[in-house]
């Protein structure tokens, strides 16, 4: 397909190429137009999901206050916001951006290929996905708000409305999460068959970027655990709707059932949204330190031991649920272990550090903030996956620390390493390192001054989903409220930083410095392709020569060895 | 492994879960309700028996239009599909005379937890069988026309796949008394 525009006017204008504005953009089977689709609206939901956690860190401040730019946060409301700032959080930025966004941008041309192998299911994948996104947004302005029952949606509560009084936003939100969950069974076909199927000539199995490795291992993932929660959404919706009784206790149902469906979905899905962005640190720290990778094979390992084990954790959630005490030991044993695996890959990135020329550029330093902030997640998991410990610990805010140390990482330093790594190729132009920093630290210092004082509190034994601590006696101690002021001030902070990456976003691609094709000196092959890469990437497909991670190699003039490079 | 059925076989994996679920539900319930056993006494084996019959006869056409089509024979590998399709369609047309009679002696969706996992499974299954009959007919269409032979082979894994899961529903919702 004929491809006459240049690099700098193929953004924002409408083409005057062969392909209208609508087929080039809007309904295109491109992978990179269907990346940047899902990223851009994942930083759409990611604004709606920062602005619900604003307004219930208000109420939660400031009880019965009028929130600036929202209003008084009625009881309803505030379930209903953290219920969908949990599951936008989670379905609609963390996998969109790390998973899709990247995914799609990323494999063909890691891999070497033209596009994926089904172009037309992946823009399928887009549109299910943005139906999603729609029906969710909907689901807002509903007689009766949006969902409350929590991100969970454990039954009864979430299945009847005479609890979570949120009658028809319960029913379209379970739509919403089905339909999320389809557009990326479609999505992994395409990243597992692609990555299989299409790679140049010469890549083996060994010379695949780690960051493709683990968006394959993760669909994979993602297809062999989403089932049962699919299987549930149906009965769930069935509960809500034509009164069947499959959660209900009161007429020969069992709400722990949904528990165990949600669960073995649930954890599984950690992994699936923690492997992108482990993967993409990988890349970034080992162009940053011009070092190989450490131990390249375990990493791999590695991963498929986690992908793995993965599978057999998720009833650490519910020890407290009423499951056998025996079966919650075996749970503990499973659990802990999954955190050698992890913690492994934690080691490596670190010895790839050691010894190397490193370069704090903003990529770097993102990559750098993900090791430090998930070690604190995973580290104040063990706490959490020991049975006994969980007892005390249960839905306190420990939990909710402790998840948000693993989750902020994963999904929104994740995306800022990525996003900073590859906006020269996406778009072109580079982005100002120095806004770079401003918005690194003003992001990463805040963030731990909100969840720092939440594990306090958490310690403290200050439950979760509670709209008014007041009501709490032995929670409303003074000093309790003020850790929950320190930790609203640190989110209106952070959030107000955030304007400094749209800043830069903005004011890159309009007037960033041409990025050419290697700004980094970086291996992988979606380096040797133009900024940003025509339709059909390259004009000529590349062969692979070696390994993607072949850096500082001795005896070499230069310090890179681009995968594509004969000798 | 050809793109075309690796993509089938991982729709066949994320099916399987589905199933999966549903099917690890219901067994999870059974075992704990011995009472279940009175309600399944009201369905109907000799329909499900005969149902078996038809999807494996069904399966076995897939198989000779498979055949065809590596030989590259698109008219009759169309014709061994529109067997199937006769197969397929047999089959729900007995699943919604089986679920009227049901439902005109009372046994709705609602009645009990056992009703409401016999119709959410057969019902899903049945949904597979016409989305199968509906892709069925379009490749046997494409076939005739000697048009995208291998999509033949394709559509035959899946239609496995919705009959192995009727061989789980089968003995679990019409022969567990």
């Amino acid at each position: 397909m004929a491809e006459t525009l240049t690099a700098a006017s193929s953004h924002g204008e409408h083409a005057h190429g062969e392909m209208s504005f609508w087929s080039k953009y809007v309904f295109s089977t491109d992978h990179k137009v269907v990346g940047l689709q899902y990223m851009f609206t994942g930083i759409f939901m990611g604004l709606i999901g920062g602005f619900m956690a604003y307004a219930f860190r208000m109420q939660l401040a400031f009880p019965g206050v009028e929130v600036p730019g929202y209003g008084l946060v009625s009881p309803v409301d505030y379930n209903a916001l953290v219920t969908n700032h949990g599951t936008i959080m989670i379905f609609w930025v963390a996998m969109p951006v790390l998973v899709a966004a990247f995914g799609n941008y990323l494999i063909p041309l890691m891999v070497g290929a033209d596009d994926m192998v089904f172009p037309r299911l992946n823009r399928l994948s887009y549109q299910v996905f943005l139906l999603s996104a729609i029906v969710l947004i909907c689901s807002f302005f509903v007689e009766g708000g949006g969902f409350g029952g929590a991100w969970t949606a454990y039954p009864p509560l979430s299945a009847q409305s005479q609890y979570n009084l949120t009658p028809l936003g319960s029913s379209l939100w379970l739509v919403a999460v089905g339909l999320e969950f389809v557009a990326f069974l479609i999505g992994g076909i395409n990243f597992i068959t692609t990555a299989m199927n299409s790679r140049a000539p010469g890549m083996k199995a060994y010379d695949i970027p780690m960051i493709v490795w683990m968006i394959v291992v993760a669909s994979i993932m993602f297809m062999a655990s989403v089932g049962p929660l699919l299987a549930g959404a149906v009965m769930l919706f069935m509960d809500q709707n034509i009164g069947t009784a499959f959660f209900d206790p009161d007429r020969g149902g069992d709400p722990i059932l949904w528990q165990h469906l949600f669960w073995f979905f649930g954890h599984p899905e950690v992994y699936v949204v923690l492997l992108p962005a482990t993967g993409l640190v990988a890349d970034i720290i080992t162009v940053f330190s011009r070092k190989k990778l450490f131990a390249y094979r375990t990493v791999l390992y590695t991963v498929f031991a986690t992908g793995v084990l993965s599978f057999t954790v998720w009833a650490h959630h519910q020890f407290v649920a009423g499951i056998d005490p025996r079966m919650a030991h075996v749970f503990t044993v499973t659990t802990l272990l999954i955190s050698i695996p992890i913690a492994e890959m934690m080691f490596v990135y670190i010895a790839t550090l050691y010894g190397g020329s490193i370069t704090l550029t903003t990529p770097m330093l993102w990559a750098l903030a993900f090791i430090a902030e998930f070690l604190i997640g995973g580290v104040t998991g063990v706490f959490l996956g020991a049975s006994g410990a969980d007892i005390y610990f249960h839905d306190t805010y420990f939990v909710l620390a402790h998840f948000h140390y693993t989750f902020f990482p994963i999904a929104i330093i994740g995306f800022y390493a990525g996003i900073s790594f590859w906006f020269p190729k996406m778009f072109g132009k580079m982005m100002n390192e120095t806004l770079g920093k401003i918005h690194f630290w003003g992001t990463v210092i805040p963030f731990n001054l909100i969840f720092i004082p939440l594990f306090v509190l958490g310690a403290s034994g200050q439950h979760r989903r509670i709209y008014d601590f007041s009501h709490f006696p032995n929670l409303s101690a003074p000093w309790q409220q003020d850790l929950r002021i320190l930790a609203t001030s640190a989110l209106l902070v952070m959030l107000a930083f955030q304007s400094v990456f749209l800043v830069n976003f903005v004011w890159s691609l309009w007037k960033g410095r041409k990025a050419g094709k290697n700004p980094w000196k970086s291996n992988t092959l979606e380096w040797t392709a133009e900024s940003p890469p025509p339709h059909g990437n390259w004009s000529e497909l590349p062969t692979v020569y070696r390994g993607p991670y072949e850096y500082g190699v001795p005896g070499r003039d230069s310090d890179y060895w681009p995968q594509n490079e004969p000798n | 492994m050809p793109t075309g059925r690796l993509a089938v076989w991982m729709v066949v994996v994320s099916e399987i879960v589905v199933f999966g679920g549903v099917l690890a539900s219901y067994i999870m319930h059974r075992l704990a309700h011995d009472a279940w056993s009175v309600q399944a006494a009201h369905t109907n084996m000799w329909i499900g028996a005969f149902n078996t019959f038809v999807l494996l006869t069904s399966s076995l056409f897939v198989a000779f239009a498979h055949k065809a089509a590596e030989e590259g024979d698109g008219v009759k590998a169309s014709n061994f599909l529109w067997m199937t399709v006769a197969g397929g369609t047999t089959f729900v047309i007995v699943k919604a005379l089986e679920w009227t009679s049901e439902i005109t002696a009372g046994y709705t969706i609602t009645s009990s937890t056992f009703w409401s996992f016999y119709y959410t499974a057969a019902g899903l299954h049945a949904l597979h069988v016409i989305a199968g009959v509906v892709i069925l007919m379009i490749i046997a269409m494409q076939a005739r026309k000697q048009m995208e032979l291998h999509r033949v082979e394709l559509i035959g894994i899946y239609w496995y796949f919705v009959e192995i899961v009727w061989f789980f529903l089968f003995p679990l919702l019409y022969i567990a008394k």
